[in-house]
Formats: structure tokens, C-alpha cells, sequence
């Protein structure tokens, strides 16, 4: 359409639709919006609109879903590890719909890895990787990927004995790399074990540095699938004009919302009414802990079994790699353009081994599990202990000096007695609360470490030179007070 | 042999013509589903936001931080003081998923009108720990002198102002105070979060 032809034609408002129309084509004449619609609306699927096209926009839609649940729970979370249980545990027990929306992102990573397996089976099938998608593949694999490190890194926020124990085994698993793999665990723990650095480097990367590659990787996915054009049908055969195309709206449009509707509706449901669990917080030293990851990474789980000492490089390194290559690099060894599944055995029937083999895996692993009396009993208990910590009410962090002052009274009323001469005496305005040091005066906590109770004594009654020139008084008091007062310094932590 | 290179038609659209919404023409069934669509998608997503608003407006409509009030014990006991009593009072302070416990001195006295009231331990000149001298009938802060009457009335020395009074009252019969930190050195009471 030419611009004079187009201009005339808003010169000229459609009758009843006279403002929404003017105000469109204000927008359009200044950003092009009308082009930019019609490339995404009109855009042709040969074939026809299908059910099965939809995996791909529920991707996207369960990705929206994942960032907005993100950013909401991190208005509450603290990526530390002695932090991070507490917050969580806050979202989900005090704050309002915390556990609703909590689980919300839980499952939608486990229905991110189902929508991809979902799509990249449908593409393959449809053999959408062929005839120049080269690029559109690769950029696919390449977000398979991200998508499984999102999961993996954020599977360790929660901090509790599930996530450390897992994410433990898990970074044990890059230490098989040929060469760098012991320096790979130690870059991606942050050190050479668990820990709060751990923490904070899976929590930088599941919040800034994967989801920005993603974008990137996604908006190249989209760019290159509407360059390529849809793939369509497989039927009839490569005689393309016999094709029936039909645009992307109104129907795959619908589709896709509607999908996009079920999805949403299923995770509410489940989050609502089974919502995720939180277990205790992580205890490194609980030696009897069996960790499992999550079902979409139960197939490797099993798999490495089957790979003890000196065959871990093979099975961890070898048949994974060449599986992936092989994966990756379709595009470039099945260059025929034959798009139909049944004429396609190999590819179709490699593909189809692949996928059975890991859903066997993942069965075998579960049937394990429950057939080891050890081990199921074990995993009972964990489960036990997860429902008992669900059912605690929400215990707040006691913050640190408090927690001695609280102790105190507690433990022995004798040093009890001595705090109240330390307050009596104001030893506190310069040597602070609980002997924790001011600009005033040193801290005196571990101060029994330096002197003996006798010869604490006697600096109280006779304080040195230097001692009387910092500010320090001598401490007038009965035996009886000047002993508990010492007992109440040395018992400063 | 692929899309972008044969001409296709679409066979349901026209192409871009300036018409709102594109990809519709005339027909009338074609935009009252996209209008269907639009409905049903900001429905749900009005559904959802629901409890994304509630997530995120918690700590307006319920408090996050505060501190709690202490008790000091049965009301009745203090209404016949005429010296000042030291009571160690338990405080706790609660901020979101924190709390931090700790102990405070006090004195409830009488005040000038004959109220029972509760006096701040802290010198509001700089801060120390002011003790009771019942041989005086006076507080006298050990570090610079400063002179208190048994209401915390200032009398003499460098403290610009009285004793500071904490909030109470009674619930259940009996008496409860606020614990608060307030600014030293200055002329005026004022608290200090």
C-alpha cells in the first residue's frame, strides 16, 4: 500500500469506529505499529492453525508467569545462608498468598521442562529443524539449556536440606569434566564446599545472568522462526502450493491463549490446593540425608548408577556429549528435506529411544527408591520431617545480641545477677550492651581468655594508669556483686 | 520452496490496510472473538493479580515491625511506691522475619500529680545508666553528675532535659510499658525510632 493511499484512508475514519481508529493510526504513523502487527498476526501457517503448535507460546507464557512470581518473592527473600530459609519460611507461613505464589513458581519450572519436551518433540516430528532452521535449532537447544540451569539454580534458594544436599550432589557431578572439572566445581561453589557463596552465585545467575541470556536467545528464536517462516503441516508432500495457509489470527492466536489459559488455571489449582512444601533448614552435618532432584533430572539420577569409578568418564562425560552433539547438530546431519515422520525411521526412531530410555530411567529410579527398605524408610522420614516443619508456626530469626541477653537468666542466675550490677554500675555506656564494645570502650566479650577471674578482679577494684586515662572508674561494689560481675563478663559471647 | 518465497493466500485475511484491529476484515464474527479474547485474557490475568497485589501490600496492612510492650507486673503492686522501683523489663522487637529480644532497666515512680509512671534509665544527657540514691532521694548519673528529682524531674547538671517518661497502660490490671529510644542531648523529647 502506498502512503498516499494509506493516508487517504485516514483521512476518511471508518464510521463507528472513528476515535479507536484515529488513535491507532496516530500510534502507526509514528512507530510503525500497524507493520509490526501484521507481521505477528498474519504471519502464514501453512497447513493451518493446530493444537499442536501451542507448546511453543506456552514457553513463553509460563516464562512471564516465572518472572512476575520471581520478582514478587524476591521483595521477601535474602540470598544468604543463614537468611535464606528464614525468609522463605516467612513467605510461605506469614505473608499473605506467599505459599500460593511460592508454588505457582515451584511448578512452573516443572511445567517449563514439560512444555519444552512437549515442543521439541513436536518440532522434530514435524521436522521443523530442516530446510535452513539451522540457527532456529541451535538457539532452541541453547534455551533447553538455560531453562534446565534456571531450574537447577533456583532448586538451591530455599536452603533447606533437599536443596543443599541435591544442588551438593549436583556440583559433584562437574567435577567428572576432563581437566578443569575439580576447578569447575570450585567456580561454581565458590569454594571448595557448600555454602553461603554457593548461594550467592546460583542466586546472581538464576536472577540476572541466565534470564539475560534467555532473553537474548529468545528474541533470536522468535526473529529466526518468523525468518524461516512456520514449517506447517508435513502433509501433503513437498508440493507446496497445495498447502492451505491460514494465518497466525485469529485461530492458533486462540489456541494459544486458550492453552495458555489451561496452564494457568492447572498451576493455580495446584498450588492451591497442594501447595510446595518447605523441609528444616540445611544441616551439612546430617550424614544420614538421601537426596533426591527433582523428577526431571531422575532419569540422569538413575543413569549414573550405572557408571561406577573409572567408567564415570564414559557414562558421565562420553554418551551424554555425544548425545547432545548428535542433538544439536540434526540440523546439519539429516539434510534431507523430507518432513514426514513415517518416512523419516532413523531420526524418528533414534529420537523415540532416547526419550523411552530416559522415562524408563525415571521409573527405575523411583522403583529403586522404593524397593531399598533403607532407603524408603529414610526418604519417609524426610517427608516426615518436612510435614512436621510445614506445621511449626513461623519461628522468626533472633537477632545476634539478644539472643545472649535472652540466655542469660536462663542458664545461670548468678551471672544473672551479675548483668544487673553491669547495668548498675554503667559499665554498659561505654562498654555496650552485653560487653559488645563501643567507641567508648573495648568490647569485653572473651575477656576470660585474657585474665583470670582474680585478676579481673583486682583491675575492677584497682584499674591501671592506662585504664584510668581511657575513662575507666573503679568499680565500687560488695564481694558478692564483684564476683557475680565477673561471672557475667566471662560468659559474654 | 518455503513460505517467503511463493505468494500465499491466506484465504481468511487481507493484507495490512490501516484497519484496526489488522488481520480482520468486515466480518463481524472475527472481531467479536477477538474481543472474546481480549476479555478472557484480562480476566485471568485480573484473577491472578489478586494475590500477587495481597503478596506484595502485606506489610501495609499488617505491621512488620514493631515492638512489643513489656510487662511490669500487677498494677496494684506499684500504687503505693513513694521511691522509685528498678525493674528489669524484657523487650522485644519484631522487623519481618527478625526479632531481636533484650532487656531494659526502668523505674516506676510517682509522678508529679501522683500518677504512677515509668521513667527511661538512660541519662538524656549521654546516654548512662542512671541509678536511684535512696540516701539522697535523688537520681544521680554516675558519669557527669547530672540530678534527677524522684519524678525524673531535672534539677542540676549538664542533662538538657528530665528523665524521660515511657507510655503505659493497663491492660488486664496490669501495667504495660512501651519501650522507647529517645534523641540525647537535646532540649525537647523525641524518639528516635
Amino acid at each position: 500500500m502506498s502512503d498516499a493511499a494509506a493516508d487517504n484512508r485516514s483521512i476518511k475514519p471508518k464510521p463507528g469506529k472513528e476515535l479507536p481508529q484515529r488513535i491507532y493510526t496516530w500510534i502507526d504513523h509514528r512507530t510503525g505499529l500497524d507493520k509490526l502487527l501484521h507481521q505477528a498476526l498474519d504471519a502464514p501457517i501453512p497447513g493451518g492453525a493446530r493444537w499442536s503448535y501451542v507448546f511453543g507460546s506456552g514457553l513463553l507464557f509460563i516464562l512471564l508467569s516465572q518472572i512476575i512470581t520471581g520478582v514478587f518473592l524476591a521483595l521477601y527473600y535474602l540470598p544468604s545462608a543463614d537468611r535464606a530459609h528464614t525468609t522463605i519460611a516467612y513467605i510461605v507461613k506469614e505473608v499473605t498468598s506467599g505459599a500460593f505464589l511460592r508454588s505457582l513458581h515451584a511448578y512452573g519450572s516443572s511445567a517449563m521442562v514439560i512444555l519444552l519436551i512437549l515442543h521439541l518433540t513436536q518440532t522434530f516430528l514435524y521436522g521443523a529443524y530442516k530446510n535452513r532452521r539451522e540457527l532456529l535449532w541451535l538457539s532452541g537447544c541453547a534455551l533447553f539449556v538455560l531453562v534446565l540451569a534456571m531450574a537447577f539454580t533456583g532448586y538451591l534458594l530455599p536452603w533447606d536440606q533437599k536443596a543443599y544436599f541435591a544442588t551438593s550432589v549436583g556440583t559433584n557431578i562437574a567435577s567428572e569434566f576432563p581437566f578443569i572439572g575439580d576447578w569447575l566445581k570450585r567456580f561454581i561453589r565458590g569454594g571448595s564446599d557448600m555454602g553461603t557463596l554457593t548461594l550467592s552465585r546460583f542466586f546472581v545467575a538464576h536472577v540476572f545472568l541466565i534470564p539475560a541470556a534467555i532473553f537474548a536467545l529468545f528474541a533470536l528464536h522468535v526473529y529466526l522462526f518468523r525468518k524461516a517462516g512456520a514449517a506447517g503441516s508435513v502433509r501433503p508432500d513437498l508440493q507446496a502450493p497445495r498447502l492451505t495457509t491460514e494465518s497466525y489470527y485469529p485461530r492458533q492466536l486462540l489456541m494459544d491463549l486458550g492453552f495458555a489459559v489451561v496452564l494457568i488455571a492447572a498451576l493455580g489449582i495446584l498450588a492451591h490446593f497442594r501447595p510446595v512444601e518447605l523441609g528444616p533448614e540445611a544441616n551439612p552435618a546430617d550424614t544420614r540425608y538421601v537426596p533426591r532432584p527433582e523428577w526431571y533430572y531422575l532419569p540422569i539420577f538413575q543413569w549414573l548408577k550405572y557408571w561406577p569409578g573409572s567408567l564415570a568418564f564414559l557414562g558421565i562425560v562420553v554418551i551424554p556429549s555425544s548425545i547432545t552433539v548428535l542433538f544439536a547438530g540434526l540440523p546439519f546431519i539429516d539434510r534431507r528435506r523430507e518432513r514426514r515422520p513415517w518416512k523419516r525411521p532413523v531420526a524418528v526412531g533414534s529420537f523415540a529411544v532416547v526419550l523411552l530410555s530416559l522415562f524408563c530411567l525415571g521409573v527405575l529410579s523411583r522403583l529403586s527408591d522404593r524397593h531399598d527398605h533403607a532407603i524408603a524408610a529414610q526418604l519417609a522420614h524426610q517427608r516426615q520431617e518436612t510435614r512436621r516443619f510445614m506445621q511449626a508456626p513461623f519461628e522468626p530469626e533472633m537477632a545476634e545480641a539478644s539472643l545472649a541477653a535472652a540466655n542469660i537468666a536462663l542458664v545461670d542466675p548468678f551471672a544473672a545477677k551479675g548483668k544487673e550490677v553491669y547495668e548498675m554500675q554503667s559499665c554498659d555506656s561505654c562498654h555496650g550492651d552485653n560487653g559488645r564494645g563501643s567507641a567508648e570502650g573495648p568490647k569485653l566479650i572473651g575477656i576470660s581468655t585474657k585474665f583470670q577471674p582474680d585478676q579481673l578482679e583486682a583491675l575492677l577494684r584497682h584499674p591501671t594508669r592506662k585504664m584510668i586515662d581511657g575513662g575507666m572508674n573503679a568499680v565500687v561494689v560488695n564481694d558478692q556483686e564483684i564476683k557475680s560481675l565477673i561471672a557475667y563478663v566471662n560468659s559474654l559471647k | 520452496m518455503e513460505a517467503e518465497s511463493k505468494t500465499f493466500n491466506p484465504g481468511t485475511t487481507q493484507p495490512s490496510s490501516g484497519q484496526f484491529p489488522p488481520g480482520t476484515n468486515s466480518s463481524d464474527r472475527r472481531s467479536f472473538l477477538g474481543w472474546l479474547l481480549g476479555i478472557c485474557t484480562l480476566s485471568v490475568g485480573a484473577l491472578l493479580s489478586v494475590p500477587l497485589v495481597r503478596f506484595g501490600l502485606y506489610p501495609l496492612r499488617v505491621k512488620t515491625t514493631e515492638t512489643s510492650w513489656s510487662d511490669l507486673g500487677d498494677e496494684g503492686k506499684f500504687a503505693l511506691v513513694t521511691s522509685p522501683v528498678r525493674r528489669l523489663i524484657t523487650v522485644e522487637h519484631l522487623d519481618g522475619w527478625r526479632k531481636a529480644v533484650f532487656q531494659r532497666t526502668v523505674y516506676v515512680t510517682k509522678g508529679a500529680d501522683g500518677q504512677t509512671i515509668v521513667l527511661s534509665a538512660v541519662c538524656p544527657h549521654l546516654g548512662c545508666s542512671v541509678p536511684w540514691n535512696e540516701a539522697q532521694g535523688q537520681f544521680i548519673c554516675p558519669c557527669h553528675a547530672g540530678v534527677f528529682a524522684r519524678d525524673g524531674k531535672r534539677i542540676s547538671g549538664p542533662p538538657p532535659r528530665g528523665m524521660d517518661t515511657l507510655e503505659t497502660t493497663i491492660k488486664n490490671g496490669r501495667l504495660m510499658v512501651r519501650y522507647q529510644y529517645f534523641r540525647q542531648l537535646v532540649r525537647t523529647k523525641e524518639v528516635v525510632a
